[in-house]
């Protein structure tokens, strides 16, 4: 088996399936209805995307793993998403702004990827790309309208960004899976998508009346399956039916 | 093989056509360009179809109704999901735009235009109900992810619009 490459793909999906599961529990609690439907939206296509990576891991895997075992069956420190997904619903303030910067280095992510020299891999980058570029849209006309209304949500939205901001710089991090891909062509360079990044989200935050955070401090750990305490709970609620229905299915 | 060409044995067309789509049920699979090949080999049939998003849920159905229905004309078949290329609405076929319209949703606008809608910064979708362009986006994302919500505010008539994707 390609351990590289499994764990390679392993670390780009967990981040689509925590972010989906996160706004997934927005289903009939969104601040309102359209926003709630565009949040669920959101979701199914992380968890759409998702599938494509899991279906390919497990043919790479070559046992009899499926793309459920892979998003079911692991343990905490198994997940390799960055903390910034799995970071709770605070209010819509918190969802919009982790959602947004999520976005910003998603979109700059499959842009590469579609360059990869694995052909699958360069096919799901193609497909994702077209529908992350509606969430980014999506992501940052609602710090625009958040930062730029009225006092209470310019506070709220950057008090959002404030707390979000230290789980920016992880995204740059290089692991070990990374490394070897990128040297074989595979994989995306994740350190040169940086200056980009806090180009445009440094832009937007100007443009949306809000302060771009001064903080030089930054947490991570995620990549490596250390997380932040609010995973644990996710993946209580995301398992609960296979653990507690082993292998049930619909 | 380019970017939208397709390969389908003539004699499968009518059995395919009969397939529609769950979510609209006035379109059928192949003015919706999701079917990408469909060939006879030694009495099987070998069908491609790639999803309109990743996560569309109708996919599945999609795939159990081809079967069915090549089954009810005599074919044994295997469907695959391909990702490559990635589906367009470019390849909604004429025929499909107008089945589209006629059911309420209206048809995609070019990129630029799309854009412009759905930002609400330009008027330019048609009214299904009246033709009208004086309407409103209301959300970007409406009832299923291919979609948005828009509004009349002529004759106020609520309505879906299907969004490019290129």
């Amino acid at each position: 088996m390609k351990e590289n490459l499994y764990n390679y793909i392993l670390g780009i999906a967990d981040n689509s399936l925590i972010l989906g599961q996160r706004m997934g529990e927005l289903c009939g609690h969104g601040p309102s209805l359209e926003t709630d439907i565009a949040c669920t939206n959101i979701s199914l296509d992380l968890f759409g995307q998702v599938r494509s990576y899991f279906q390919y891991a497990a043919k790479i895997a070559g046992d009899n793993r499926t793309e459920d075992d892979i998003a079911m069956l692991r343990k905490e420190r198994e997940y390799k998403n960055v903390l910034l997904v799995e970071q709770p619903n605070t209010n819509f303030a918190y969802t919009i702004g982790r959602q947004f910067l999520f976005d910003v280095y998603h979109l700059a992510f499959l842009s590469e990827l579609q360059n990869s020299q694995d052909l699958t891999l360069s096919a799901i980058a193609n497909k994702c790309i077209k529908e992350v570029s509606y969430h980014e849209r999506f992501s940052s006309d609602w710090v625009k309208r958040l930062g730029d209304g009225t006092e209470e949500s310019n506070q709220k939205m950057q008090d959002a960004i404030n707390d979000l901001w230290t789980y920016t710089d992880e995204l740059f991090h290089q692991t070990e899976a990374d490394k070897m891909m990128v040297s074989e062509g595979i994989g995306v360079d994740v350190t040169k998508l940086k200056d980009g990044f806090y180009e445009r989200v440094n832009t937007l935050l100007a443009e949306a009346n809000l302060q771009i955070p001064e903080s030089k401090w930054f947490q991570k750990g995620g990549k490596e399956g250390i997380h932040t305490e609010h995973l644990g709970y996710l993946l209580s609620e995301l398992q609960y039916m296979q653990r507690t229905y082993p292998n049930m299915e619909w | 093989m380019t970017a939208t060409e397709q390969h389908i044995d003539q004699i499968l067309i009518p059995i395919l056509e009969q397939v529609s789509d769950p979510e609209i049920p006035v379109l059928s699979i192949m003015d919706m360009g999701v079917v990408r090949s469909a060939i006879i080999n030694n009495d099987i049939v070998k069908v491609e179809i790639t999803p309109t998003y990743s996560g569309c849920p109708a996919m599945d159905v999609i795939g159990d109704d081809i079967k069915k229905a090549l089954k009810d004309a005599g074919y044994k078949s295997s469907i695959d999901l391909i990702l490559h290329p990635a589906w367009t609405t470019d390849w909604i076929t004429p025929r499909g735009r107008k089945a589209l319209e006629d059911y309420g949703i209206a048809a995609p606008l070019e990129a630029e235009a799309d854009k412009d809608v759905l930002l609400n910064e330009k008027r330019l979708v048609k009214c299904t109900n009246c033709g009208s362009q004086n309407t409103r986006l209301v959300s970007q994302f409406g009832s299923t992810a291919c979609k948005a919500q828009f509004q009349c505010d002529d004759c106020q008539e609520p309505f879906d619009y299907f969004k490019c994707l290129k």
